[in-house]
């Protein structure tokens, strides 16, 4: 059965300066990398409700980062800006030097209170701008990064056990004692990112993931389509952010070496979507391309095209004329099975 | 075949020198645009002691010799430079100045340069890049221009010299103005570059195309174009779509599949070996734009050029026709290009070709 619509509160934090609102702007507004730099300071929270497929608002808590705004959140309004929160997404400047410390301080105070009023949060943790390190050192500046902030997330939740459970935080928690703390694994992945390549694509398809709702469905059915017309591999994407909703891929489709192809083809397929805005003039989040087929002679077959009124669909199929147009028409006859991404699904019990 | 007196007769490689002062971007430009470096990567080259070759290895072999900005070839005090190894078989000098930055010295240092090679080789191009012009206002790039082309036509008529064929272009690594200028500079040295322009003419007409590009396919840069009036907007997507393809072509298409998978492909029901399940033996895309619905074409036409072109709107629907006429058109081109190419490189595609039917 299918589950409801859902709204699912997600707190984007960190220093200001760090980049959260230019990610927003890329991922969601189809902004492009080089018209952020323009932008000012946000000045305390910005929140915006974003539609996610039919079923699924985000509402984007884009919390300014300078440290009144950053301290007001952690104490007056601590109750407010922390409760309820199905996501936190904390982004670190990599380059800001100097400044780490306090940067980690704000970090681990974000998290305590997290911790505090949502334990069931999960916590995204981006270390971004990762263009500005020489590439060669790229991946070791962010191991290091990586171990220092599991090391100072640990700290803090175990801080927060420790202290006696905050009685209005969790009226019906029983208290434990000192002794016994039980062991939150608190819900963390880490991403390296940066607004110039497909790595912001790559962690937000992963934040986004686990908050759609009915993605067994979605993930069977897809499935099904992708054995009946013989696909090597079918993505469907989120018709405005074109992040990867779901993916299957065949067995062959498996082999493909390339690892980080989902975020490549939401990337190239976004900047697309640029290029034929500036061509035709029309508006940046506008409906910019109805369909998309390369064939490569007898290597593969591809198509990309609208599927339902939120989602394009990406086919990649084996080469072949009749295999090819057997496969658009299939599609086509599929999509009344996905009607269910438009839109708050039908009560399935009433029946 | 007659040879064309107009077309520019370098023998062997033909050549692009890339000068200019330290850190004007020469070895930027030549990174972004012959090895694909994001731009936003040139932050972290160091500056060129020694000169660079890069070489364009396509439908046409070029080298570029990538100055470093200190060097004087003419008043060195240390070395003397073998000016006509240098010179002597040149397709063009392309001279970048920083446009950022305060230019009279490189002016006048160009100025000095083409002096020098006004005297013994008249016939070289000089192409001025007026670069880094990202950021600066349409207003100031006009200014600019208009200023540097002045302060190197007065000098050169003081000295005598009138029309020497220098040439100016506003160029950016951050946007497509690079492979614009790029374009513009190698279409001078492709010989009867006329007669590839009409088969564009031509196909644009019968297929009533709005504008049609035939594309080096790895640096982006066009080499003809139909005779309808420049369009940068058009280049611009039409360059776009050639990444999107060839973004496709690496992730889907690099790889080898498994013998299985071919087996079951050329198993029941379709008992046939993939090349004859498909129509077309090269690449080919297209792409409906939402608005008015107008598709924008490519075709593969042979291992370095593709062919891309903007349709007239719902003009989808007669793909099947347009498609014949393409067909036509890229075994002229290919006939075309298998007529330009020196012997040797035709020598070795056969040998390819052959190793190709043995496997
Ligand atoms: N804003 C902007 N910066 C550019 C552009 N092209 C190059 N640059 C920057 O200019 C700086 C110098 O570029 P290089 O390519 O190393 O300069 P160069 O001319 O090769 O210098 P030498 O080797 O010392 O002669 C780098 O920081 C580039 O990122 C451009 O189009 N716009
Ligand atoms: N080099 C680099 N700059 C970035 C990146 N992301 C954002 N920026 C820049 O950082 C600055 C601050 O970004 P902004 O989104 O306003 O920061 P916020 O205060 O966290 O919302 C802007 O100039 C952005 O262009 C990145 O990945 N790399
Ligand atoms: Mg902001």
């Amino acid at each position: 059965t299918l589950k409801k619509v859902k709204k699912q509160k997600v707190l984007l934090m960190g220093k200001s300066g760090s980049g959260k609102s230019s990610m927003r702007s890329i991922i969601f507004s189809n902004f492009l990398a080089r018209d952020t730099r323009r932008r000012g300071a946000t000045i305390d929270i910005d929140l915006s409700h974003v539609k996610f497929l039919g079923n699924l608002t985000l509402n984007l808590w884009d919390c300014g980062g300078q440290e009144a705004f950053m301290e007001n959140y952690l104490s007056q309004q601590r109750a407010h800006v922390f409760s309820n929160v199905g996501v936190l997404i904390y982004v670190f400047d990599i380059e800001s030097r100097g400044d780490v410390e306090r940067d980690l301080a704000t970090y681990v105070n974000i998290i305590s209170a997290l911790v505090q009023y949502s334990r069931e949060a999960k916590v995204f943790v981006l270390v971004h701008k990762m263009d500005l390190i020489q590439p060669a050192m790229r991946e070791a500046v962010f191991d290091q990064r990586v171990a220092l902030v599991r090391r100072k997330t640990a700290e803090a939740v175990s801080i927060v056990r420790k202290q006696k459970p905050d009685a209005s935080a969790h009226p019906q928690s029983p208290p434990f004692p000192s002794t016994q703390i039980p062991d939150v694994d608190l819900d963390m992945q880490l991403f390296a990112t940066s607004i110039w390549d497909q790595s912001l694509y790559k962690a937000w398809a992963s934040i986004i993931h686990d908050l759609v709702p009915n993605l067994a469905v979605i993930e069977t059915q897809l499935a099904s389509l992708g054995v009946a017309i013989d696909a090597d591999e079918i993505l469907l994407f989120e018709r405005t952010s074109f992040l990867v909703v779901s993916k299957w891929s065949s067995r062959e489709g498996e082999r493909n070496p390339y690892g980080d192809r989902f975020e490549r083809m939401s990337n190239i397929l976004k900047s697309w979507k640029h290029t034929c805005s500036k061509f035709t003039g029309t508006p940046r989040n506008a409906e910019q391309f109805s369909d998309f087929e390369y064939k490569m002679g007898p290597n593969f077959a591809m198509f990309a095209t609208k599927f339902t009124t939120n989602t394009y669909i990406l086919v990649c199929m084996p080469p072949g004329e009749a295999r090819f147009n057997s496969a658009k028409l299939n599609v086509a006859a599929a999509r009344p099975w996905f009607r269910f991404l438009d839109g708050p699904p039908v009560p399935m019990s009433s029946s | 075949s007659v040879p064309d007196v107009a077309a520019p007769q370098t023998k062997g490689t033909p050549r692009l020198l890339l000068m200019g002062q330290r850190r004007s971007g020469k070895s930027s430009i030549s990174s972004v645009v012959f090895h694909k470096l994001p731009p936003s990567e040139t932050l972290y080259l160091e500056s060129t002691a020694r000169i660079q070759k890069d070489s364009l290895n396509s439908f046409m072999d070029v080298q570029i010799w990538d100055f470093p900005g200190q060097i004087d070839v003419f008043e060195n005090p240390n070395i003397t430079f073998d000016i006509d190894a240098i010179f002597g078989e040149i397709g063009a000098l392309i001279w970048v100045i920083d446009a950022q930055d305060d230019y009279l010295e490189s002016v006048a240092q160009l100025n000095n340069t083409i002096l020098h090679i006004q005297r013994s080789y008249p016939h070289i191009n000089v192409e001025v890049f007026i670069h880094k012009v990202d950021g600066l206002s349409d207003d100031y790039k006009l200014d600019i221009q208009r200023d540097i082309t002045i302060r190197i036509q007065d000098e050169l008529s003081d000295e005598g010299i009138e029309n020497a064929p220098v040439n100016f272009h506003l160029t950016s690594i951050y946007n497509h103005s690079i492979f614009e200028a790029f374009s513009k500079v190698i279409q001078k040295l492709i010989p009867r570059l006329g007669q590839l322009e009409a088969m564009l003419t031509n196909l644009c007409r019968t297929c009533r195309f709005e504008k049609a590009y035939l594309f080096d396919v790895n640096t982006k840069i066009y080499i003809a174009t139909d005779s309808t009036p420049e369009d940068m907007a058009s280049y611009e997507i039409c360059s776009d779509f050639v990444d999107v393809v060839i973004d496709f072509t690496e992730v889907y298409g690099s790889w080898p599949r498994t013998q299985s998978w071919r087996a079951r492909l050329e198993g029941e029901p379709w008992s046939q070996p993939v090349e004859d399940q498909v129509a077309c033996e090269l690449a080919e895309a297209g792409m409906v734009l939402s608005d008015a619905q107008r598709p924008i074409m490519l075709r593969e036409v042979d291992r370095f050029l593709a062919l891309v072109a903007i349709m007239k709107e719902g003009s989808y629907e007669k793909m099947p026709q347009i498609n014949l006429n393409v067909d036509v058109v890229v075994k002229g081109l290919t006939e075309f290009f298998d007529i330009t190419k020196p012997k040797e490189v035709k020598a070795a595609a056969v040998v390819e070709g052959r190793k190709g039917q043995g496997s």
